[in-house]
């Protein structure tokens, strides 16, 4: 692939031939404001606050869009760039809810953070707000459509990711939403609750209903982990406050591209079913009696040992576990062939 | 996996999931991949958005039917005649690569001679197929550069299951499509750690890395490595263990993380063989089914309260971290095991899971190069020899595990179960998107119990006019071997006389009706056929 010699910010770089100015900033080590844009998506170049000043452009070029050229000279945080994302900013306010004070996204919200960053405190522009209702019906999230800022993340990953195609822009100009088909109840849609839409969204639009009020995201301990449902494996962060995991959230570096299901990145809450077995059992007389570890562990090993020296060790059988880990199924094995048989096996059949 | 290591020499995905993307051609037989392994259905209908053929074979309309260039809804019980007739139109129309079969391939002329007979018209008639339609197939897979083909427990979980994988790897033999990117055989496992648990010998006759017990040099090293003696007779895998507690060959037995009471075929065989036994432990974080008829039950915990490592479908070792405290007095497993071979007066001493994993190691050539450091944020695929082998993404490549490649010619055979005038359906089971394996966790999470909360049978909307039937109405179903009520619904995802329900549910609990034959040499059941009647309730 030809090189292109390009300077940002002052400094020389030299880039693959079809990088987009954004790429090729990132690649620099330059940050630039985006909403819209995710690698893995189609390039929208729809929310403008990702704008650069190229010299010798008339226009200030939407950088998540705009191919690098032999030459170019790109400034990306120049007044007249600051003052477009100030009114981007600005406009975005006009119409979003100032409700950051218990808003679950704040810390991870990329409107306040742009806000922060530029010093806008809200908007100088009055009109009409929208007035969606607050929609609660589905059993994982929420949608508050009044945050939306209409980035088309979410559309985009429904459609180009999972497939299901949920979601889509409905309505025109102000009236403008995302929603299903006929605006029927999300749970009615094709809709898959991969909740990949809900990892994407740059704002408060839509929020998990779990661990709701127990930590903002810079509060949690994030810790990166398997998926123990299926066999694809996915990895993911759980986030854990207290001691309570109150949330998931994708990996976007692991080998699967941070993809997630519903029962991946919602599944998780029988951790603490109040139903969980918190100490060991011994049956008497039919019925279950709390044990010490000690009592039960010395029961079943000196019943495995009774049964041994009676009937011989091919009476005794263990069925080990596709859900445990492999150290656990290694220590499985090797207890019964210990013991003297080869009677283990698993549910690797069903 | 007996079938794969039959014709490759070893049993696991050939290829990766990350291929999947780009692949040119797509055959997905006996695997519902959007609801059974989303992740893996996203790559699926990426692939087809991006110019990819796909061919869906599945007795139900299943969400990538929507995607496929040919939708094959065969009877249940017939992926051979398909399979052959396939191999039949290639070698027929000049399709197969011959170079790939000369060099790296044996058994040819026997399954030539085999799929002879398998003309189109001929599995037309056992499979329900159009005869176009097989030969469109059969052309699609085998004018591709490179295809993959993608199965699961559709293919596994019948009388013939070895065979059907057999029938598979010829299709893959004979068209080239192994050791390069973007083809292979890949079995999809359906749970997070069944390839993990393969691999550590939780199985009658290996040890870890598939070593065999029977082979006096391998269970040196191990006896050497543990300071014990060891049996070389391959012990009995579980439906033997069952059967064998019934006839008191076994006395006492220890599940871990299992509920066969809920998934294991014939039901209520499987409760009277665990009352037969003399002692039985169950480990598990709940009181399941199958724990209620334990003498002993100790309280494990789940993956978020240990550490540890899984292994995905595609051979890819990844890390498991401790994110929670235990939860109460639970254990993780591997404390609960050590704490067990201690008092039996065993002399183990593991302080953490990477103490084990590196005993595994020590002991498994395949993992020798791997450890905790090295798996990182993506983990690492086996085999990986060495500390500085980067593992190994794509199997096969140059040269079989085994060597040449092995045709396998292998014949249809009916279900052990047909439907008859007393029994007229076929009962097909598998699992849904919301919910995972007995229920035993996803059905205690909130959300996914609100999502779908009941067993809900298709049944095809002519059955169900037939019999009088509609949406929601209660209907007894009755096997052979027991009865469940459960719930309807009228849909055209099933064909006529044919029936699916899941197994998530233990108060339509389906294994009371499935079929406990099992394929004589994976000992897989016949899970996914057998006969039925339905009444109104």
């Amino acid at each position: 692939m030809s090189k292109v010699s390009i300077t940002i910010n002052g400094r020389a770089v030299q880039v693959d031939s079809g990088t987009t100015i954004l790429e090729a900033a990132k690649a620099a080590g330059i940050d630039i404001p985006t909403f819209c844009h995710d690698p893995e998506l189609t390039k929208a170049g729809a929310c403008r606050i990702c704008v650069v000043e190229v010299a010798g452009a008339r226009n200030l070029p939407a950088s998540c869009t705009t191919p690098v050229a032999e030459g170019m000279v790109i400034e990306t945080e120049s007044q007249r760039v600051i003052n477009s994302r100030k009114t981007v900013l600005k406009l975005i306010w006009a119409n979003h809810p100032q409700d950051c004070l218990v808003c679950e996204k704040t810390g991870s919200c990329r409107l306040q953070d742009y806000s922060y960053r530029y010093d806008i405190t809200g908007s100088t522009y009055k009109g009409e707000r929208k007035e969606i209702e607050f929609d609660d019906t589905n059993p994982f999230f929420f949608r508050d459509l009044n945050k939306c800022i209409l980035c088309g993340k979410c559309i985009r990953k429904c459609h180009e990711v999972n497939g299901a195609g949920a979601i889509d822009f409905t309505f025109r100009g102000f009236d403008t939403k995302v929603t299903t088909a006929f605006d029927v109840p999300i749970e009615e849609s094709s809709c898959v609750f991969c909740g990949m839409c809900v990892d994407i969204c740059p704002v408060g639009a839509l929020t998990p209903k779990q661990g709701l009020r127990q930590g903002r995201s810079f509060e949690v301990d994030r810790v990166l982990t398997t998926c123990a449902y299926c066999g694809c494996g996915c990895t993911f962060y759980l986030k854990v406050s207290n001691d309570k995991i109150i949330g998931v959230s994708p990996n976007f570096e692991g080998s699967l591209d941070g993809h997630m299901c519903v029962k991946g990145r919602f599944g998780w809450d029988y951790i603490d079913n109040d139903n969980r077995l918190k100490t060991p059992m011994i049956k008497k007389d039919g019925e279950f009696v709390e044990a010490t570890w000690d009592e039960a562990l010395t029961l079943v090993a000196n019943k495995f040992k009774e049964v041994g020296a009676q009937y011989g060790a091919d009476a005794l059988a263990g069925l080990s576990s596709a859900r445990a880990t492999n150290e656990e199924n290694y220590l499985f094995q090797k207890l019964f062939r210990s013991l003297g048989t080869n009677n283990v096996d698993h549910c690797a059949r069903l | 996996m007996a079938g794969l290591a039959t014709a490759f020499g070893s049993g696991a995905m050939t290829n990766t999931i990350g291929e999947l993307e780009d692949a040119k051609m797509l055959f997905v037989i006996g695997s519902n991949t959007t609801e059974n392994h989303p992740v893996i259905g996203y790559r699926v209908k990426m692939a087809v958005k991006k110019g990819a053929k796909l061919i869906v074979a599945d007795p139900r309309y299943i969400e990538l039917c929507d995607y496929a260039n040919i939708f094959l809804q065969l009877k249940p019980g017939s992926n051979i005649a398909l399979l052959n007739a396939m191999a039949h139109v290639i070698i027929k129309e000049g399709l197969e690569d011959k170079e790939f079969i000369n060099s790296r391939t044996e058994g040819f002329k026997e399954l030539k001679e085999a799929v002879e007979k398998y003309t189109p018209e001929y599995a037309s008639k056992i499979t329900g197929l159009p005869a176009e339609d097989i030969v469109r197939a059969a052309r699609i897979y085998g004018e591709a550069d490179a295809a993959s083909i993608l199965y699961t427990m559709g293919v596994t979980q019948h009388t013939t299951g070895t065979k059907n994988v057999m029938a598979i790897a010829n299709l893959a033999l004979l068209t080239g499509n192994m050791g390069k990117s973007g083809a292979g055989v890949n079995p999809l496992r359906g749970q997070n750690n069944v390839q993990g648990a393969c691999d550590m010998g939780a199985l009658p006759n290996v040890f870890t890395g598939y070593q065999r017990v029977a082979d006096d040099e391998v269970r040196c090293k191990f006896a050497a490595a543990w300071g014990t003696e060891l049996s070389a007779k391959p012990g009995l895998t579980v439906t033997e263990m069952f059967s064998g507690a019934e006839n008191k060959d076994i006395r006492a037995m220890y599940v871990m993380g299992e509920n066969p009471f809920i998934s294991d075929p014939d039901t209520a065989h499987v409760a009277h063989c665990m009352n037969a036994l003399d002692f039985l432990v169950v480990q598990d974080l709940f009181m399941t089914e199958t724990a209620k008829f334990a003498d002993v039950v100790l309280p494990a915990v789940s993956f978020a309260e240990k550490e540890g490592t899984f292994v995905n479908t595609e051979r890819r070792i990844q890390k498991v971290n401790q994110a929670l405290s235990p939860r109460g007095e639970a254990r993780p497993d591997w404390k609960i095991i050590q704490g067990i071979a201690q008092k039996a007066g065993f002399d183990w001493n593991y302080t953490c899971a990477e103490d084990i994993f590196q005993e595994i190691v020590s002991l498994t050539p395949s993992y020798a190069g791997v450890s905790y450091d090295r798996l990182g944020k993506t983990g690492i695929h086996w085999p990986c020899p060495t500390e500085i082998h980067p593992g190994t993404p794509v199997l096969h490549m140059g040269k079989f595990t085994r060597g040449l490649g092995r045709f396998t010619a292998v014949e249809h055979a009916d279900p052990a179960e047909m439907p008859d005038e007393e029994y007229p359906f076929m009962l097909t089971t598998g699992r849904i998107l919301y919910h995972y394996h007995t229920g035993t966790m996803t059905r205690r999470s909130r959300g996914l119990s609100e999502i779908h909360k009941e067993e809900l049978m298709e049944l095809n909307p002519a059955d169900a006019a037939a019999l009088g039937l509609k949406e929601c109405d209660l209907v007894n179903v009755i096997s052979r071997r027991g009865s469940v009520k459960t719930k309807l619904k009228v849909t055209n995802r099933v064909p006529e006389g044919v029936v699916f329900m899941t197994f998530h549910f233990a108060e339509t609990a389906v294994n009371l009706l499935t079929n406990s034959q099992v394929c004589p040499t994976a000992k897989i059941p016949e899970l996914k056929v057998c006969a039925v009647r339905l009444e109104k309730a």
